[in-house]
């Protein structure tokens, strides 16, 4: 069994309408749950154990879905061994566990090509001078393959001339950015980073030293998480509106997504909403029995995606908790749903005998 | 113990150790008091754990443990005892202060560092009690103390102990026994236990609908109460049955009740996700695991088709149990480790259980007790004949 991702590929990031939608992504789903059924033994034990019954699904909604945290437990993998190119780790804070992502040639393959579509249509289809917010050592450490070498590698295809902002020592390259910006005064600036990284080592130092870089046409695409700004009281408009002011005219695009679904990034459009691709959807669940919420009603975020093959991360329980906002109708014109995630989801004090005595 | 740096909630230093007998009148009187305060107390009575504290040591119980404990010897409290209380269970600390005190002797009872609205009540409550003047010689023998996890203050307050009261777990256990105590100290330890209940659904399907509802909400209290995570908590469900379509309707009217009563449960993201978690892990890693139910996200049942070895290995959170059936209670038998504390039961003859553990000579099973019950702390606990074990014997011949 082939898994042909071409329909998807043929069709706008974000042209089709919620019945088109569905249908494509079911038939699609469904059939890749089944191919990993037969080349993931783990994945067969797991959904046969959750009640798995091929002909009593109909749609994705009704696909078993796999908790976030098991791929930092198990191997899930759907290739042999051998035709596994490269393996990606999740960039876990050090002492966790990492997920472990295993991906063929060929996923990563799509992995490039859908998030390149979908960058498209927020980049326009020509290369920009591309400025990264982060160190080249993230990627000249071949050993690890990590999810924040992967992002900057992925999104590095759709820029030119790229140049890295900070040094091997995460120092500001003041110098090295004057030069770049020189070099493209007239152009569009493609900027790329990590939500944190920008605020810390990028935003904060030229704030520091009054630097302004007077850009006349930039984009910022930016992703991997609020939860250390939101300690410091930081959200989407504040690091928009200072970055800005530190930058010049630059229109910034956070975005969602997992390294368990690289590729099928959830963007952020001129309206401030995250936005579900062809590639990809997004359901909100309710804790209660995992039924599906209403529009506007908050509960757990499952994540869908057409892109995992060669790993049977297609439909995943994650452990954040957000919003449908609404579906085919965002101000912005592109269709799919639009959304918003409201972080992590809390932590609850957990009655019980056993006291979890942490280290000092 | 003035040069200590640590936090009083209630009492204060202790300095001269004069330790009392077992159920003496100051204690018993000062309890008497206690427990009153605790029932009138406004914000006390938002709280069903500090009202089931303050029943236990209103002067009814007290006095009938009194004259339960009566055997003609002479004993006395050991002198100081060094508590150390779990985080999860705030009213904990009051009964292994209760403990304590009815042994006889001075105690130091480190209270968790996570805030706890009840500890608070209850300590402000015993100082109010102390402020009057009336409980000189309890107020000598108290002090509730807050300290970070701090080894060096573990080690002060060790050093001092006759006795040391070990709450919270394994890990707990292992973290404060890096303090060493002194030659003639001894320790009461808690360490993690697991529980397991023996049902018969030919009796649940034959009783009414009325007695099963309320069964059903006395297992509700045992499990969910404490998240199901409280070493006294059963996680499998052993059905005693020889099969039987009256055995099936028993186990299905159960579970159906039950969970209709856990609607009432808090579930938060949080809960749903960890369980959800574990329920994958057990059907990637046990081998025995047969059928699977899920009553949404509220109530997971896993049917065995045989047990594993080591029972304790079948633990549920949040509402996730196990579940077999067995034809005679003499099956369990071999599945019994030393981790085992609680079987609780529900129309089986505890008795047979309890001359099973002796004739067979089993490791575990320290507590035999009826549906409902699993929670309820009380002198006899994990084994330990609590107040003996923490009196000095005085042998006169």
């Amino acid at each position: 069994m082939e898994i042909n991702l071409q329909e998807f590929f043929n069709s706008k990031p974000y042209g089709l309408d919620k019945e088109k939608k569905e249908a494509m992504l079911s038939r699609q789903l469904i059939e890749l749950t089944e191919y990993h059924r037969k080349n993931c033994s783990l994945y067969k034990n797991l959904t046969d154990g959750l009640g798995y019954e091929e002909q009593s699904i109909h749609t994705y909604y009704e696909l078993p879905m796999l908790p976030v945290r098991l791929f930092k437990q198990y191997d899930f993998k759907s290739v042999a061994g051998e035709q596994v190119s490269k393996t990606m780790t999740s960039s876990g804070t050090s002492g966790q566990q990492t997920s472990k992502i295993y991906l063929d040639r060929n996923t990563s393959m799509n992995q490039t090509k859908a998030l390149t579509k979908i960058c498209n249509d927020f980049l326009g289809n020509s290369r920009h001078p591309m400025l990264v917010i982060d160190t080249k050592a993230v990627i000249s450490n071949r050993r690890m393959f990590s999810a924040r070498g992967a992002g900057i590698k992925g999104f590095s295809i759709m820029g030119r001339d790229i140049t890295y902002a900070l040094d091997e020592q995460m120092n500001l390259d003041v110098e090295g950015i004057q030069k770049f910006l020189d070099r493209h005064k007239d152009e569009t600036i493609f900027m790329f980073g990590f939500t944190f990284m920008i605020w810390q080592y990028f935003y904060l130092e030229l704030e520091k030293h009054h630097i302004r870089l007077n850009m006349k046409d930039g984009v910022l695409i930016h992703g991997g998480g609020w939860k250390k700004l939101a300690s410091l009281s930081v959200d989407n408009e504040t690091f928009k509106e200072k970055i800005r002011e530190v930058c010049g005219n630059v229109k910034v695009h956070n975005y969602y997504g997992l390294v368990e679904q690289t590729g099928s990034i959830y963007m952020e459009c001129e309206k401030g909403h995250l936005h579900a691709s062809v590639f990809s959807d997004i359901v909100i669940r309710n804790p209660r029995d995992f039924s599906v919420c209403s529009n506007g009603e908050e509960g757990m975020v499952e994540l869908l995606s057409v892109l995992p093959v060669s790993y049977p991360g297609h439909v995943i329980l994650t452990e954040d908790e957000g919003v449908v906002l609404g579906e085919d109708d965002c101000p912005c014109g592109r269709k799919g749903k639009y959304f918003r995630i409201n972080g992590r989801i809390k932590q609850a004090e957990i009655r019980g005998c056993s006291d979890t005595y942490e280290q000092h | 113990m003035n040069n200590i740096n640590v936090t009083y909630l209630a009492g204060g230093p202790i300095n001269d150790i004069k330790p009392l007998p077992p159920y003496d009148e100051h204690v018993c009187e000062f309890l008497a008091e206690l427990s009153g305060k605790l029932r009138k107390d406004k914000r006390a009575a938002a709280y069903p754990d500090i009202q089931s504290f303050a029943f236990y040591c209103r002067k009814a119980n007290i006095d009938r443990l009194k004259a339960e404990f009566q055997d003609g010897t002479k004993r006395l409290g050991k002198g100081m005892a060094f508590h150390i209380a779990p985080s999860n269970v705030p009213v904990n600390c009051a009964f292994t202060y209760l403990f304590g005190l009815l042994a006889g002797n001075a105690n130091v009872v480190r209270v968790s560092s996570k805030e706890s609205e009840q500890v608070k009540i209850i300590c402000d409550i015993i100082n109010e009690m102390f402020l009057s003047g009336k409980h000189q010689v309890v107020r000598n023998m108290t002090a509730f103390v807050l300290y970070e996890k701090d080894k060096k203050i573990n080690d002060a307050l060790s050093e001092h102990a006759d006795i040391r009261v070990i709450w919270g777990g394994d890990a707990a256990i292992s973290q404060i026994r890096k303090s060493p105590i002194p030659a003639r100290s001894t320790e009461l330890t808690f360490a993690d236990r697991y529980s397991f209940a023996v049902l018969d659904p030919v009796r649940i399907a034959e009783e009414s609908e009325k007695s099963i509802r309320h069964l059903v909400r006395q297992f509700y209290n045992d499990t969910y109460l404490m998240d199901q995570n409280a070493c006294s908590t059963p996680h499998l469900l052993l059905w005693k049955t020889s099969g039987g379509k009256k055995a099936e309707e028993g186990k299905k009217r159960f579970w159906q009740l039950l969970y209709q009563e856990a609607k009432k449960y808090e579930l938060a993201d949080i809960k749903v996700s960890d369980k959800y978690v574990l329920l994958c892990e057990y059907i990637l890693e046990l081998e025995e695991i047969g059928q699977i139910e899920k009553m949404d996200n509220l109530l997971y049942i896993i049917t065995m088709k045989e047990l594993p070895g080591d029972m304790t290995a079948l633990r549920g959170k949040f509402g996730l149990f196990f579940q077999h059936d067995i034809k005679e209670l003499e099956e369990i038998s071999e599945h019994i480790t030393e981790k085992i504390q609680t079987c609780v039961y529900y129309g089986i003859e505890a008795e047979k259980l309890h001359a099973m553990i002796l004739e067979k000579g089993l490791t575990g099973i320290d507590r035999i007790v009826p549906i409902g019950s699993s929670l309820d702390i009380g002198v006899f606990w994990d084994g330990y004949d609590i107040i003996r074990q923490m009196s000095r014997l005085i042998d006169c011949k």
